[in-house]
């Protein structure tokens, strides 16, 4: 029926994203906002990675460029070989914002349908659809109710599951668990970890958390403001299997090191 | 119960405000009855008492402000002269099967409930169109807001008579056209004011969120704007439908109409019955408290309905 997994496009080989000495100026009343700066970038099939810089650097236009809501103005984007604008059109990618930004009118499983309703999935489709997201998200159960009902991060996960329900291969996400104490966040990373180890997405992270990007991703982009640029790209050593507690091994503390370092090099450029 | 007790004490208030304020508004006329037929009055002579205060006068003739009370033609009824008269003319005549005779109240509160019901109708509906334009179009976003604005700082009541002649000119003048057009004129522009905050309360987030499902303007409209402007629209359909029922009732006071609670006033002033005119004004205050809580209440269903009642508190 609908078990169709999703072939991450350009498995091995062709980058999914690959970004080309891309610019972004915004131009502001106090004058332009260099927010992208000869950002370079690729990033393959089934990867997770996560952006990390101070507040400003330009994490959010990045994603937002990929996702073809803003326009670069300069250099190239493509995703899945396509433009942004064609790959959205294509279904390409599931966007997850900081805020649930769940309707409010809307029980969960609707707000998940949301999509499938406006791709214009037959009505059985979107319900197994529905029903199999929800699991996967943990939230079985919860489609009735309204997003007031849920916790907060009840709310991100049903987020993520209205991201998940349409079947892109790539998963955007704007600092999701932000707003979340470290025990949900916690809980959090590690379903979406295995969440990720079965679904072979490529996903793009953005967060704030040095931890939370070195026990996440396979690649950790390193951004810094004024430009916003990219400082340092660190590939990550730690194995696929990651139980919480890696976060105390010696491997995981020099990754998380050489982040703050990259993190601390990009302030003190200017 | 804990709800009402508020609202019975302000209503206990008023009410008792309002008799207070009974002797010293009929004091004079009160005087200048007894004198006539033969009381004592101090002082004497109509013209003398302009000189003298009501309290004064009050004051100087304590047995006949009982009179205030008893006035056939007041200035000020009593409450209970009011419910008296409004009793009368709804109550007893339906009790007597005249609910629809010319002289009964209800009569009147008929025709002008089904005017406002019309002018509402088409208020909303051009205040609903007015706004998806404005939110949705640059152009009619500057071109017809400065025009709604300007519409509402003309005087209803100048502009009624106009729109009464204007009717009759056209061969509309029937079945309450021109009251239902007054009517809608008040009443639009609530409802587009409303309307445009409520279309255009989504975030920008929620916004983004649609285009990254490549969403089209009309399910960008029905999946989200509308949706969530409902709130919006029960809130400023309230506020309109009191303004539909101010119109009618303007619409039919300088037609040399006959029917209506506004014609009702207006006969009342001519014809120097003022309790006719209180009754008149009270069945104007109730029709529109019905209206108004019935909207709420649908307003009620439809946000529970919409899981947006608890959500809101
Ligand atoms: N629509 C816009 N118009 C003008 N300037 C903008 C706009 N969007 C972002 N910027 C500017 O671009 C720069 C990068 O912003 P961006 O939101 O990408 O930062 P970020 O890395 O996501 O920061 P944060 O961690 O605070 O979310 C900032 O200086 C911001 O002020
Ligand atoms: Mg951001």
């Amino acid at each position: 029926m609908t078990g169709d997994m999703p072939t991450p496009a350009g498995s091995m080989g062709a980058p999914v994203i690959a970004a080309e000495g891309l610019n972004l100026t915004f131009q502001t009343a106090d004058g332009p906002v260099h927010a992208l700066s000869d950002v370079s970038l690729a990033i393959a099939g089934g990867e997770f990675v996560s952006f990390i810089g101070p507040s400003g650097c330009g994490k959010t236009t990045f994603l937002r460029c990929i996702a073809a809501l803003e326009q670069p103005t300069g250099g190239t984007l493509s995703v899945n070989g396509m433009t942004p604008d064609a790959a959205r059109r294509a279904r390409a990618y599931g966007y997850v914002f900081q805020a649930a930004g769940l309707y409010p009118w809307r029980t969960i499983g609707r707000n998940v349908a949301l999509p499938l309703e406006i791709m214009g999935f037959p009505k059985d489709e979107q319900d197994s659809r529905v029903a199999r997201v929800l699991e996967m998200v943990e939230l079985t159960g919860f489609e009735k109710k309204f997003p007031w009902q849920l916790s907060g991060g009840m709310q991100q996960r049903a987020s993520i599951a209205r991201a998940l329900a349409f079947d892109a291969d790539i998963l955007l996400m704007d600092e999701p668990f932000g707003a979340l104490d470290e025990i949900v966040r916690d809980r959090l990373n590690e379903e979406l970890l295995s969440l990720w180890a079965r679904t072979g997405k490529t996903v793009c992270f953005v967060t704030h958390s040095i931890p939370e990007a070195v026990y996440l991703s396979t690649k950790i982009v390193v951004m810094s403001p004024r430009p916003g640029r990219i400082t340092d790209v660190i590939d990550s050593p730690l194995p696929k299997e990651r139980p919480l507690d890696i976060r105390d091994t010696p491997e995981f503390l020099a990754l998380a090191h050489r982040v703050r370092e990259g993190l601390r090099a990009g302030h003190a450029y200017e | 119960m804990r709800k009402a007790l508020p609202v019975l004490v302000v209503l206990a208030a008023i009410l008792g405000i309002w008799w207070l304020a009974v002797a010293p508004m009929n004091i004079r006329i009160a005087l200048d009855g007894a004198e006539r037929s033969g009381a004592a009055v101090v002082p004497e002579g109509a013209r003398e008492r302009q000189e003298v205060s009501v309290w004064a006068l009050m004051a100087r003739n304590p047995d006949l402000v009982p009179l205030s009370y008893a006035q056939e033609r007041p200035r000020l009824p009593t409450p209970g002269q009011v419910a008296t008269e409004f009793w009368d003319t709804t109550g007893a005549m339906a009790l007597d099967g005249r609910a629809m005779s010319r002289r009964s109240l209800l009569f009147h509160a008929w025709i002008t409930l089904q005017s406002t019901f019309w002018g509402f109708l088409l208020g909303t509906s051009l205040g609903i169109a007015g706004a998806i334009g404005i939110v949705y179009s640059r152009t009619l976003n500057l071109s017809l807001m400065p025009w709604a604005i300007i519409s509402q700082t003309i005087p209803i009541v100048a502009l009624a008579p106009m729109i009464i002649v204007l009717a009759s000119q056209l061969g509309i003048e029937e079945r309450g056209v021109p009251k239902a057009i007054i009517s809608a004129y008040l009443c639009f522009f609530p409802v587009l004011v409303g309307m445009v905050s409520g279309l255009r309360s989504p975030a920008a987030a929620q916004l983004d969120l649609l285009r990254t499902y490549s969403a089209t303007p009309s399910q960008g409209f029905w999946k989200l704007r509308l949706p969530a402007s409902v709130p919006y629209l029960f809130a400023s359909l309230k506020v309109g439908i009191a303004a539909a029922l101010v119109g009618t009732i303007v619409g039919e006071l300088p037609t040399g109409a006959i029917r209506g609670l506004g014609a009702r006033i207006l006969i009342g002033d001519q014809f120097g019955t003022p309790l006719a005119i209180w009754a008149a004004l009270f069945m104007a205050a109730i029709l529109a408290g019905v209206l108004v809580t019935f909207l709420d209440l649908a307003q009620r269903v439809t946000l529970r309905r919409m899981g947006l009642a608890e959500a809101a508190r």
